[in-house]
Order: C-alpha cells, then structure tokens, then sequence
C-alpha cells in the first residue's frame, strides 16, 4: 500500500487514540460548563441535520419545513463556536469566536437567501418533495450561484478553509487552541460530520436525491454526499484563509445581490415557466 | 402511554423550562451564561409552538432567537467591556422596581388570561398552517411588508453608523 493512502487510513485512528488517553488539560477559571456544552454540541448538530435528509424515497424523520429546521441547526454553530472560544477562558480562543461570528455573519445571509431558491422552484419546505421535483433538472444546473453560497455555508459552519480564521494558525488554533483530549476529539470530529451533514443536505436541495441510474436511491444519496463532502474538503484546503474583517464586505456586496438575482430568476421560472 | 399525553408531557416540560432558564438570566453571574439561558429559554418556547402544530413558526423561533442572542452576547460583553468569566457580576440593579414591575406585570397578565372572556373556536384550522400564515402576513399585506422591511434596515444601519466614529471595514481607502 502507498504511504500516503497508509497514512491516511491510519492517522484518523491514530489520533483518536491519541486524544482518548490524552491527560485533560483545563485553564484557569474556564467556564466549564458552556465549554463541555459547545465542545459536545457541534456532533449532536450534525446527527440532527442528516436525520431531515431523504435516504432515496423516505428521511428518518419527514418534516414539511425540513429547510428551515436546516437554517436553524446552521445557526446553533453560531452558538457553539463563540462558546468554544469562550468557555476556555484564554484569549486566543475568545479572539477565534469573535472571528467565527464576524465570518458567520457573512457566510450566513446568503446561505438563508440560496436555501429559498430550491423551496421556491418546488414549492415545498419539505426536502423530499424538493428531491422529487428535480426528476427533470437538478437545481445545481439551473441554481449555481444559490448553490456556491450554499457551499460556502457548508464550508463556514464547519470552521474549514478559506472560512477557518477563527481555528487559525495564526491564532495557535483559536477556538481549538485550549482544547485536549476527549473535548478536542468531539469538536474535531463534529466539524468533519457538519461538513458531511452540509453535504447530506445538499443532495436533496441540489443535486436531485435519489436519482441515479442502476443502483438503490439510498445509495445514490451517499455517493453523491460522500462526492461534495470530499470536494469541499479538497477545494477548500487549497484555498487561502480569507482575513475575517474582510469577507463581510463582499459576502453582503457581491455574493448576497447575486444570490438574490437567483431567486429572483427561480421565481420568475416558477410564475411564467 | 397514548401519543397525546407525551405531547401534553412536553408541553409542560417546555414550559417549565422556559421559565426556569428565563428566571436563570437574572440568577447567573455572567454575561455568556445569562445570553445563553435565555436562548435555552427561547428555545422552549419554540418547541411549545412546535407542539402547537405551528412547525414554521417553532423553527423561526429557535433560528432567530439562536442567531439573535449569538449576536448579543457580542454586543453585552463589548458595551460592558469585561471579562465576566474571571470578574462575576450580577445581572440585576435597581432591585425593588424591577421586582415591583415584573410582579405587576404578571398579576396584570394574568388576571387578563384567566378574565377575559376568551371566544369559542369558530371553524378548523387550515390543513396546511405554514402556506396559511404566509398567505396571512404576506397575501394582503404585502405593500406594508415591503414598506417595512427597508424602514427596519435603515434603521439598524443608520443606528450603527451613528454609534460608530471610525468603523473597522473604514479602510481610510475611500474619500
């Protein structure tokens, strides 16, 4: 076997063993408890958001307004990052949750504004019947731009390149700066499954479902999560770490009108088309 | 045990814990503590109206309120300008008028609820409550919406902009 395949097949298992023997280490006068709750939160987020995604014909759990609950998961990563940074009690973590919202706060509006455009075109809140409608065309063909700002969403609430400032080497790791041990494995490890979760998430809004020639519709919908969870991830490791002070300014400049124009396009396919 | 004494179970559990985390905000000793009890609190009361029936409004209702206290927590520690991890502080002044006007204000409240003479139900609900409260607040009311929405805008805008002597995004690249 290669190294780098060996490598990257071992390391995961490596470091989780590293981190469940490694001795806790606290800070002075941490806010324990919010830290315990942000640092075991970010996992129990992303098993919520890939419980409302369709597995081929059915979800775990069918909800008619399954892309608002989406939104309002996203948002608890507000919560939960600036808490990481907070409870700590250290300055480099609580500099890395200032940035975390700051980012957030451009990352979010046109994330809110792109969801509408898929609910639009099928009319439904429900990710189901948004799947079912994109028999013809999936969304991503006629809906990039509401598609990009979705990704970079994906990529913001999971505190991953270009949007990871506030986890930044420049910061000795931000909000993560303070964090050992078993702590450091659950917010490790629910960053990895937001990204997955975005990436559930967009199957049904995006990228048709189930639908796929030969195989079962649950397995189509792996696959294809599976696909932009590790695009994502590829795509946003060669990208720079964007300064936090700067991305508000064309996330709500450029990005929130273009996705805007978006919706507008959907909505106008949807009354004349 | 019948799915409707679960709901009538969690119902109430919500509710206490509303007013527990709600009563928690004044109880704790630090500005992160007290944000997020009442977030807790919000969060409740979202999924009470979730188990009203209303799915769109109790998602709206947890979405806002999360997004709304992660931002105001920013802004209580920055206007406080401490550390309220390492210095506690207590969340309450002017002790007996607050007490005296919470304790009017609920004897006010609630001799309203249990007074007034409250109608009877007349028809049923729409099958589909979200399309029908879209309808309600957007259907005839669209012109005030639209007028609305840009008055509240200006207003936070302008409201920062007022407060604020030299923004960080003021680069000094512009005239």
């Amino acid at each position: 076997m290669p190294d780098r395949i060996r490598s990257a097949l071992l390391v995961p298992v490596a470091e989780t063993a590293r981190l469940l023997r490694q001795r806790p280490r606290r800070t002075v006068e941490a806010d324990l408890l919010l830290w315990r709750i942000a640092s075991s939160g970010l996992l129990p987020l992303a098993v919520l958001m890939l419980v409302l995604v369709p597995w081929g014909d059915r979800a775990l759990v069918s909800d008619p307004v399954g892309v608002v609950w989406f939104n309002a998961l996203d948002v608890f990563a507000w919560a939960l990052v600036w808490l990481l940074g907070w409870g700590a009690n250290a300055v480099y973590g609580l500099v890395g949750g200032y940035r975390f919202l700051a980012l957030a706060l451009g990352y979010e509006l046109p994330l809110m504004f792109a969801l509408i455009a898929p609910a639009v075109a099928a009319e439904s809140l429900d990710l189901g019947v948004i799947a079912a409608a994109q028999s013809g065309l999936w969304y991503v063909v006629w809906m990039p731009v509401a598609f990009l700002a979705y990704c970079l969403g994906v990529l913001g609430m999971s505190v991953r390149a270009p949007l990871d400032a506030a986890a930044g080497a420049d910061l000795a790791g931000g909000v993560l700066a303070e964090l050992s041990g078993v702590d450091r494995l659950l917010v490790q490890a629910g960053r990895y499954a937001l990204l997955v979760a975005g990436a559930a998430v967009a199957v049904p809004l995006f990228l048709g479902g189930g639908a796929g020639p030969l195989l079962p519709g649950w397995l189509w919908v792996v696959l294809k999560a599976g696909a932009l969870a590790w695009a994502l991830a590829a795509v946003g490791s060669r990208l720079p770490t964007l300064r936090p002070d700067r991305v508000l300014q064309p996330a709500w400049v450029v990005l929130l009108p273009l996705v805007l124009l978006q919706d507008l396009v959907v909505a106008a396919v949807v009354v004349w088309g | 045990m019948s799915p409707d004494l679960w709901a009538d179970l969690a119902f109430w559990a919500c509710g206490v814990v509303a007013v527990l985390a709600g009563a928690a905000v004044f109880y704790v000793d630090s500005m992160a503590r007290a944000t997020y009890a009442l977030a807790l609190s919000f969060v409740a009361v979202g999924v009470v109206l979730l188990l009203l029936g209303q799915a769109y409004l109790g998602a709206v209702v947890v979405l806002m309120m999360v997004m709304e206290m992660a931002v105001m927590a920013v802004y209580m520690v920055m206007f406080m300008g401490m550390n309220p991890a390492l210095m506690p502080m207590s969340m309450v002044h002017s002790h007996r008028a607050a007490i005296g006007a919470g304790v009017g204000a609920f004897l006010l409240l609630g001799a309203g609820a249990l007074l007034v003479p409250w109608p009877e139900r007349r028809g049923a609900p729409d099958p589909d409550v979200t399309a029908a409260l879209g309808e309600a607040t957007m259907g005839s009311h669209m012109l005030v919406m639209v007028a609305i929405s840009p008055v509240m805008v200006a207003t936070i805008v302008a409201g920062v902009v007022l407060s604020l002597h030299r923004g960080r995004y003021d680069r000094g690249d512009r005239p």
